[in-house]
């Protein structure tokens, strides 16, 4: 017997009431809060490029998305779905996950913490609500991002694939084995992102392992590419629209983001050095000193 | 005479892309991937039948994986195919994070395992692989004895859910498993009784244990002949039966002696009930070209070898 196509259930809708460009920088000083007391708390954890993708994963969770954050469903037939790539940034996807209904925002105390939902590096594992795939190990999701658009395709789901990946990740080479595949499958209902702030755990991305042209290799690698200031929410706005009117026409979307890793802290600003250190007790306060408590801190 | 007549000289892998075209045909949710192996995997009759649901990936494995993973959220039950050692040791990381952290409902088949790959050489004679799957948490690892078996397994997995690990071969071999033999993942079949010596077998070796078991019967040797077709998870029950109507244990693989069916018996007698065991698995090496049954006789996987370390076990009860 031949199994009925999965049904797609009825497209989340788009938000009838969308949230201002200050509202949203508002969520984003909350979002910053978050992070600086999530790896402060628990001792550990990834601040800096948590900081610098903010302003996007606000953007995105607030206004971008067509998603439901509750009931939760691993499948997210008719929605937009998110895929973190580079899965240390977690404190920040954390945040927004429960900022915008996912999970309960106390729950963010656990972060790092034993017997807890939200494992340093993002996990299905756990089910923790908003997480899709297990992310840590660098390189493997926009091949996973691809699969989940693929699927969408075949259950004729208009709906949209997205995902974040860092720009020292990029030299993970399954990156660009999922770069070849997603334009010989002309896999177009997806835009990834990158978080293009230079920096990685031993300095400077050019200095480390240089990407050279990196619009020019996604370009040359078949894609559409968009360039944004990825700490500029109206910017965001703007770039993602057009990203989105790109979609669906043949060839996947890229947008690289000029983030500053960092970004709303001025000491952790300008250096590689927060990729994964936790403030300390007089480092947390002088940062939620320069954060306004805008949502209420967990 | 024997109770298992060959009913046929079959591939295993042929039992793969048979089983696949019938699944694809039962089930409009199950995918296929291939990695530039089409031909080889016999996964060309699914990728005509069903151009929609075949997804060619090109030499790009670790991609192929996620991609996989990433169709399951949707509901799709994805096939990778690829040569075993591009399925396991290649990609063992995006397996790991992407496929059994994640819990994705991934079917990884891997074909041209072990010796047999034969004149290729030792960098596609994967012995290695058995052991990697086993380690991984919620991974269940299936090694079918025949082309026939192999149908039924693919088939099979289908409805399980979690990832799985299908293992399968090029040479025409033996067909001896009759289509009606109900195959149950994770249940062994006693294919023979016997009280003197137990012979756990897999893959394409269950064959030779027939023939060792029909060997020791000439000289009133009664070896019973079990295939452990589901590695993991053991069906630790029929193992532990077995060896109380025996007392000891032959395990017979295509693998390093390191990881495989024999350090998965061995560790259900350690904890359980303490019984002599013999090895016919690769002594810790590679291996080389040549033909199938010149590399089984060489590397000490052959019939001769099975008889020999059950007359060894049996001077150690």
């Amino acid at each position: 017997m031949m199994h009925a196509q999965r049904p797609v259930d009825g497209p989340a809708p788009l938000p009838t009431e969308r949230p201002s460009d200050q509202e949203l920088e508002r969520i984003a000083s909350q979002v910053r809060r978050d992070i600086i007391r999530m790896t402060h708390g628990a001792k550990s954890g990834h601040p800096g490029g948590s900081l610098g993708c903010a302003d996007f994963l606000v953007a995105l969770y607030f206004h971008i998305l067509r998603h439901q954050p509750n009931p939760w469903d691993m499948d997210g037939s008719g929605q937009d779905i998110f895929f973190l790539s580079n899965g240390h940034i977690s404190p920040v996807w954390y945040s927004v996950l429960a900022r915008s209904g996912y999970f309960p925002v106390a729950e963010l105390a656990t972060f790092r913490r034993i017997n807890s939902r939200l494992q340093g590096h993002p996990t299905t594992h756990e089910g923790l609500p908003g997480v899709r795939m297990a992310s840590g190990s660098l390189g493997q999701g926009l091949s996973v991002a691809l699969g989940a658009a693929l699927a969408k395709r075949l259950n004729g789901d208009d709906r949209l694939v997205y995902s974040l990946h860092g720009d020292g990740e990029l030299q993970e080479g399954q990156n660009w084995e999922a770069a070849i595949f997603a334009a010989a499958r002309k896999v177009d209902n997806l835009i990834a992102t990158v978080d293009w702030n230079n920096r990685q755990i031993d300095g400077d991305v050019s200095d480390v392992m240089t990407l050279g042209d990196l619009h020019a290799k996604w370009k040359a690698f078949g894609w559409e590419v968009l360039e944004m200031n990825g700490n500029d929410l109206t910017t965001i706005l703007a770039t993602m629209t057009e990203a989105r009117q790109r979609t669906g026409k043949g060839r996947p979307v890229m947008v690289l983001m000029r983030t500053e890793m960092g970004m709303g802290v001025d000491f952790m600003m300008g250096t590689h050095e927060w990729h994964g250190v936790a403030p300390s007790d007089e480092q947390a306060q002088r940062a939620l000193a320069q954060l306004p408590e805008t949502l209420g801190d967990y | 005479m024997t109770a298992y007549p060959v009913l046929d000289q079959k591939d295993t892998r042929s039992g793969f892309g048979a089983g696949l075209l019938e699944l694809g045909k039962k089930r409009a949710d199950v995918v296929a991937l291939c990695a530039d192996l089409t031909g080889s995997l016999k996964m060309d009759a699914f990728a005509e039948a069903f151009p929609d649901r075949f997804i060619q990936c090109g030499v790009a494995e670790a991609n192929m994986m996620g991609v996989a993973a990433g169709l399951t959220i949707g509901g799709k039950i994805p096939y990778t195919g690829t040569f075993a050692n591009f399925s396991t040791g290649r990609v063992y990381d995006q397996i790991r994070q992407s496929i059994a952290y994640a819990g994705k409902n991934v079917k990884i088949c891997a074909s041209h395992a072990g010796l047999t790959l034969g004149e290729d050489g030792a960098t596609h004679q994967i012995l290695e692989d058995i052991g990697l799957m086993r380690m991984l948490p919620d991974m269940a690892v299936v090694v079918p004895a025949d082309h026939n078996q192999t149908k039924q397994a693919t088939l099979a997995i289908a409805d399980h859910q979690g990832p799985v690990y299908l293992r399968f071969g090029r040479p025409k071999w033996p067909v001896f498993i009759p289509m009606d033999m109900p195959f149950e993942l994770g249940k062994a079949q006693v294919l023979v009784t016997g009280k003197d010596v137990s012979l756990f077998a897999c893959g394409h070796l269950v064959w030779k244990a027939l023939q060792a078991a029909e060997e020791l019967a000439k000289d009133g040797i009664s070896a019973e002949v079990i295939n452990v077709h589901t590695i993991k998870p053991l069906d630790v029950e029929a193992v532990l039966s077995s060896v109380a109507r025996t007392g000891c244990a032959v395990t017979c693989e295509e693998h390093n002696r390191h990881g495989g069916l024999g350090d998965a018996i061995a560790q259900t007698f350690a904890q359980q009930r303490p019984t002599p065991q013999e090895y016919v698995a690769v002594n810790d090496t590679f291996g080389e070209s040549g033909t199938p049954d010149q590399l089984l006789k060489k590397y000490g996987l052959d019939t001769p070898d099975i008889v020999a370390a059950a007359r060894r076990v049996l001077a150690r009860k």
